[in-house]
């Protein structure tokens, strides 16, 4: 569909952007003058941006708008225009990121109320959010570049917030370092598509990919897909997604629940016009999907960290968006479905625990929790609500849109397409079986209280986000499915809908799911309601239970297989650099330095010698032309 | 019977303003009483060269030639006219700043007057200032301005003294250290006539060869039978080695370190800028104009003097201790990083290869930029006038983290650093060498901006990363002119290297030339 320009308000939509990022700019570089109003001014800018996003919204209907910004580079064949692409896509996102933005900024002004550097935590915030949002809008893949390198510097500087913790430095670390994997392949896909292209654009570059060879399309397509996966915490990088809980609830929430882990989805969604050229590359992100969301959910069930089950409940969510889009036209809508309603339901389950952390003293271990319905009702009731939506009761959000997906995996009608419906079928019920046991152990039971911890409920600039979060997690699957369907909301950008032909019919298939769900939720029921949880997890586990615990190896596999070769590799490389190339360069510089001395001596100061060498100049400048038309 | 030439008062105009407010100059400084000739000086010096601005901006797209054909008013003149005005008004700011030496002026008070001499004493201190710098330095960017229009080479000439003699003569007008400063200008003097001598002694070979001394007859001439001979070819090399000179281009350089050390800091900036503009102006259109047909016969030669020029000047900037200096050996450098961008010819025959506007674009932000880093040596003083040896900017970072703020912008300007207009002028005329064929003088290029980038990055690394010493200088508080030209420079060399699609765009369409 062809793109027009800019009019109205989208012509503004810079704005969005400029906003948080002016908020940023002001709260680092105005220090600590703004400590008394800084975090007012960074919830102001989001909620602006909201606001402003709501209002282009509004006036798109159905359009793709292209912003022009200005021309950045234009010299011979060099064209480097900056601009921002306004469409349903990214619409969806815009309202997405500012909207729980904003309530997560307000949500932080409580949870943040005592910390001494506040301040730097909104200028980060809004960092993050101009990033992201740099990310969605950008009209080229340089743009999305430098909004995904954006939100990876953010998300880095909030996991460190509390740097003074060894854990959270190194988790820190870890989530740069394996980011940085996955960006190493986004950004050859780049080079890749100008190399063969000569355009980053996204109009350039969907309009030829039809003109490339197939192999070279599958390499861009899987480039892609590593940079997705790293962003996104999926399998082979999803290592670093549960340690990065160590930064600040609201960071959780917002940043690795609800937008920049879904930054991977939206990758992919985005360059749907590569992915539809290339089944191998396809087929390569459903199996990526399918075995994260498995890894995620096994994992999800032996945590005790409150925080981590719902780190790996992401992780796990996440997996079923990639198993979405990579299903293919019919899919993508299906995944963006279930990435809004999961950023409804996973932000407001993330503040939740954040509430309950305020209550327990920033406790996360959920051994010592227990029996907080009575004393903390508002976090029950929403935390709650986002349960049973993310386990798929029936008629609540993660129903209709988890629901989708498993659909659209049988539909694809051969065997593959049951071997996926059944793998996500049997991941909604470990999914219920987790989730349950966090309830349990956190709200219900006998109190397991360390001593000293007086649970209370939170203030109202906490509860309020909650509130209106749960809301959102009651009602988003049924206004996003059914009443105000996203499918023809995203018409333009995926083409018309195609009537899918059922294999298993869909209340077939809801039926199934929920008696699934139910199976989960009676197990956990059995296994931890029933019983006292002791206040140390035990020892003596079943195989199966001790690598849940940790994560099926995969930091012992990344560790053995990445870290200690790459250790030996850099001590190498430091011999080889002490060695060797200090030696060159230190070399080349004396070498410099010395010649430098030696010339330094014709500056000798005296007339006489300038002349000399003038003259001497003007004799060869003479020669030489001489000797170039002679010979 | 002579018939008086037709002349084109409106193509001339930005001459005439600049002319005009220098004759003018002179009248005031002998009518009009001494304590009100300092602001009168600098507003009709101000006046003058804003004039010569707008109305060289009035003139974009303007072609012709004019004044019996000794003129050619055309894209790159105009660029170039205005390029000029516009760096002269800030030197001349420069100038006019009184706030920042305890004697109110960077200018001698009597310049006969023998220094070290009771007298000189007595003046030292005395708040009197002397304002014949102002009518000087306005005729020096009067003939800078005739030099990039001139269109033949007796113009080209006179042009070449007119700006060349005031210039020696401010040279050695500085307040303190006046020995070093009129010794620079008595050198300057000596070795500039000398230069003269050649371009003087290649125009009589050119016009033995050719029988003319118009540019565009030079051009028939030497597109004839076997390219004019040898004379012409000498006549060439002379007049190359006169005009080289003036742009500080290594091997004719030697002047130009004792020099800008010597010379009042305002007037080294106007040096290294102003003077490099209208150097380079007349070089590309007397290798363009008048030898764009023989293009094989100078382009070796060319080639060869770039790589000298880079090369010395990166590899002696090294050891340079002295910040003014280091400065005029980085200016030897960039020379060389513009005769790369003047081998962007591309042999067509009215200049089809993107060099002329990337070599103008490169002048602009260099000349900009290197304003702005002389701006900030006249800030950082000691007892003794300007604090230039690099030991006494050790630490400048944390005593005044602005000053050093800002010369850290201009001296990555200046290494080339991306976001910066020297990135943005370096890639310009980098990119035009490179599509007429000459990457391996191109590849020179950057191994010599790799090298210049260590004493640059030298000094940054002692603003920020070493304690500062005990009695270090003080950093003065700008009066209005140098905050003035602070402002502009600083502005100018972001924006150059964000945003520069407009201004390169206006520089390669004014990359025309008549003639």
């Amino acid at each position: 569909m062809e793109t027009v320009p800019a009019d109205g308000l989208i012509a503004a939509s810079w704005l969005l952007i400029a906003l948080p990022l002016a908020g940023a700019a002001v709260l680092l570089l105005g220090g600590r003058r703004t400590d008394r109003w800084g975090h007012l001014l960074g919830t102001g800018t989001v909620v602006a941006a909201f606001v402003l996003g709501l209002l282009c919204t509004l006036q798109l209907g159905g359009r793709r708008v292209d912003v022009d910004l200005f021309t950045f580079v234009s010299t011979g064949s060099l064209d480097v225009q900056a601009g921002l692409l306004f469409d349903p896509l990214s619409a969806v996102f815009v309202l997405l990121i500012t909207g729980v933005g904003a309530l997560i900024h307000v949500y932080s002004i409580g949870y943040m109320a005592h910390d001494p550097r506040r301040r730097r935590f909104f200028a980060y915030l809004n960092l993050f959010v101009a990033a992201m949002l740099l990310l969605v809008l950008g009209d080229n893949f340089v743009a999305l570049y430098v909004g995904w390198e954006g939100v990876g510097l953010a998300s880095y500087l909030l996991i460190a917030f509390w740097h003074e913790r060894p854990s959270a430095a190194t988790a820190a670390k870890k989530a740069f370092i394996m980011n940085r994997v996955g960006d190493v392949g986004l950004a050859l896909a780049i080079f890749l598509m100008f190399a063969q292209l000569g355009t980053v654009s996204y109009d350039g570059v969907f309009g030829a990919v039809g003109t490339l060879a197939g192999g070279t399309v599958t390499a861009i397509g899987l480039l892609l897909l590593l940079g997705a996966c790293g962003k996104s915490g999926q399998f082979p990088l999803q290592a670093w997604l549960p340690d990065a809980m160590e930064g600040p609830t609201p960071v959780s929430a917002l940043i690795h629940a609800a937008t920049m882990v879904t930054a991977g989805v939206y990758l992919i969604a985005r360059c749907a016009p590569i992915y539809d050229e290339t089944p191998t590359a396809r087929a390569v992100v459903l199996a990526v999907g399918a075995i994260t969301l498995m890894i995620g959910a096994i994992a999800g069930c032996a945590q005790d960290d409150i925080k981590k089950v719902l780190a790996y409940s992401t992780v796990s969510q996440i997996g079923y968006m990639f198993l979405a889009v990579g299903l293919g036209p019919v899919g993508y809508v299906a995944g963006l479905a279930h990435l809004l309603t999961h950023g409804f339901f996973k932000a407001g389950l993330f503040l939740g625990a954040g509430s309950v952390m305020h209550a327990m003293g920033d406790s996360v271990d959920m051994r010592r929790f227990g029996g907080l319905a009575s004393r903390m009702k508002v976090t029950f009731v929403t935390f709650g609500l986002g349960y049973l939506a993310l386990i798929g009761f029936p008629f609540l959000s993660g129903f209709y849109t988890k629901d989708a997906i498993i659909e659209a995996a049988f539909d694809r009608g051969d065997g593959w397409g049951y071997l996926l419906g059944g793998v996500a079928i049997l991941a909604a019920g470990l999914t219920a079986f987790y989730m349950t046991r966090l309830m349990l152990m956190t709200f219900f039971g006998r109190p397991r209280w360390e001593p000293g911890v007086h649970p209370h409920e939170s203030p109202t600039v906490m509860t309020a986000p909650m509130v209106l979060l749960a809301v959102g997690s009651v009602l988003a699957g049924f206004l996003l499915v059914v009443a105000f369907p996203l499918e023809s909301w995203l018409t333009p950008v995926f083409g018309e809908p195609e009537e899918a032909e059922h294999v298993v019919a869909p209340l077939v298939v809801s039926v199934l799911v929920t008696v699934v769900m139910a199976l989960g939720v009676l197990t956990a029921w059995l296994f931890v309601g029933r019983r006292e949880v002791p206040v140390t997890a035990p020892v003596r586990v079943s195989p199966v239970t001790r690598a849940a615990r940790r994560a099926l190896y995969a930091d012992a596999v990344n560790e053995s297989l990445f870290m200690r070769p790459g250790q030996w590799l850099t001590r190498a490389l430091v011999f080889v650099d002490n060695r060797g190339v200090d030696g060159a360069v230190n070399g080349l510089a004396a070498t410099l330095g010395g010649s430098s001395s030696r010339l330094g001596r014709t500056q000798t100061g005296f007339v006489r010698s300038y002349a000399l060498s003038m003259l001497g100049g003007a004799v060869v400048v003479a020669g030489a032309l001489l000797a170039v038309t002679a010979g | 019977m002579i018939e008086a030439p037709a002349l084109s008062l409106a193509a001339l105009a930005p001459l005439l303003c600049v002319f005009g407010a220098a004759c003018v100059g002179v009248l005031v400084e002998a009518f009009a009483p001494r304590d009100v000739r300092h602001p009168v000086q600098v507003a009709i010096a101000l006046v003058g060269t804003l004039g010569g601005l707008v109305t060289s901006l009035l003139l974009v797209g303007e072609r012709q030639v004019t004044a019996g054909g000794a003129l050619a008013v055309d894209g790159a003149a105009v660029f170039l006219q205005a390029t000029i005005a516009g760096l002269g008004a800030l030197s001349l700011l420069l100038f006019a700043e009184r706030s920042l030496d305890p004697a109110r002026s960077a200018f001698v008070a009597a310049a006969a007057v023998p220094a070290g001499s009771p007298r000189d004493r007595e003046l030292m201190t005395a708040p009197r200032v002397q304002t014949e710098v102002y009518p000087l330095a306005t005729f020096a960017i009067g003939g800078m301005m005739l030099f990039v229009a001139a269109n033949d080479l007796l113009v080209m000439f006179v042009a070449l003294e007119v700006l060349s003699l005031p210039l020696y003569l401010i040279s050695g007008m500085a307040r303190r250290r006046r020995l070093l400063s009129q010794e620079a200008a008595v050198k300057y003097f000596l070795l500039g006539a000398f230069a003269s001598a050649f371009f003087l002694y290649g125009l009589a070979l050119v016009y033995g060869a050719t029988g003319s001394i118009r540019l565009s007859a030079i051009r028939e001439a030497s597109a004839g039978e076997a390219g004019g001979g040898v004379l012409l070819v000498l006549g060439l090399a002379l007049l190359v080695v006169g005009l080289m000179f003036k742009a500080s281009v290594a091997p004719f350089h030697a002047w130009t370190p004792d020099v800008y050390q010597g010379a009042p800091t305002p007037v080294t900036a106007f040096m290294a800028a102003c003077t490099k503009v209208a150097a380079f102006g007349a070089i590309l259109r007397l290798l363009y104009v008048a030898f764009g047909t023989s293009e094989w016969t100078w382009r070796p030669l060319v080639y060869g003097i770039a790589i000298v020029s880079m090369v010395v000047g990166a590899v002696l900037g090294l050891t340079q201790t002295d910040l003014k200096r280091m400065l005029a050996y980085s200016s030897i450098a960039h020379a060389g990083f513009l005769l790369t961008g003047v081998l962007g010819y591309g042999g067509g025959a009215d200049g089809t290869g993107s060099g002329l506007g990337a070599t103008m674009f490169y002048l602009l932000a260099y000349g900009l930029t290197t304003i702005g880093a002389f701006a900030v040596l006249t800030l950082v003083r000691d007892g003794d006038g300007e604090a230039t040896h690099l030991s006494t900017w050790a630490g400048l970072g944390r005593r005044s983290p602005l000053t050093a703020a800002v010369m850290a912008l201009f001296l990555l300007a200046l290494a080339g650093i991306p976001l910066t207009s020297g990135f943005t002028g370096k890639f310009a005329v980098f990119r035009a060498a490179i599509d007429d064929g000459a990457w391996p003088l191109v590849l020179v290029a950057l191994l010599a901006s790799a090298v210049a980038a260590f004493f640059y990055l030298r000094v940054i690394v002692l603003m920020y990363f070493s304690e500062p010493a005990a009695d270090g200088p003080t950093v003065g508080v700008p009066g209005l002119p140098t905050t003035l030209v602070l402002a502009v420079t600083v502005t100018a060399t972001v924006v150059l290297g964000v945003v520069p699609g407009a201004v390169l765009d206006l520089a390669e369409q004014a990359a025309i030339f008549v003639g």
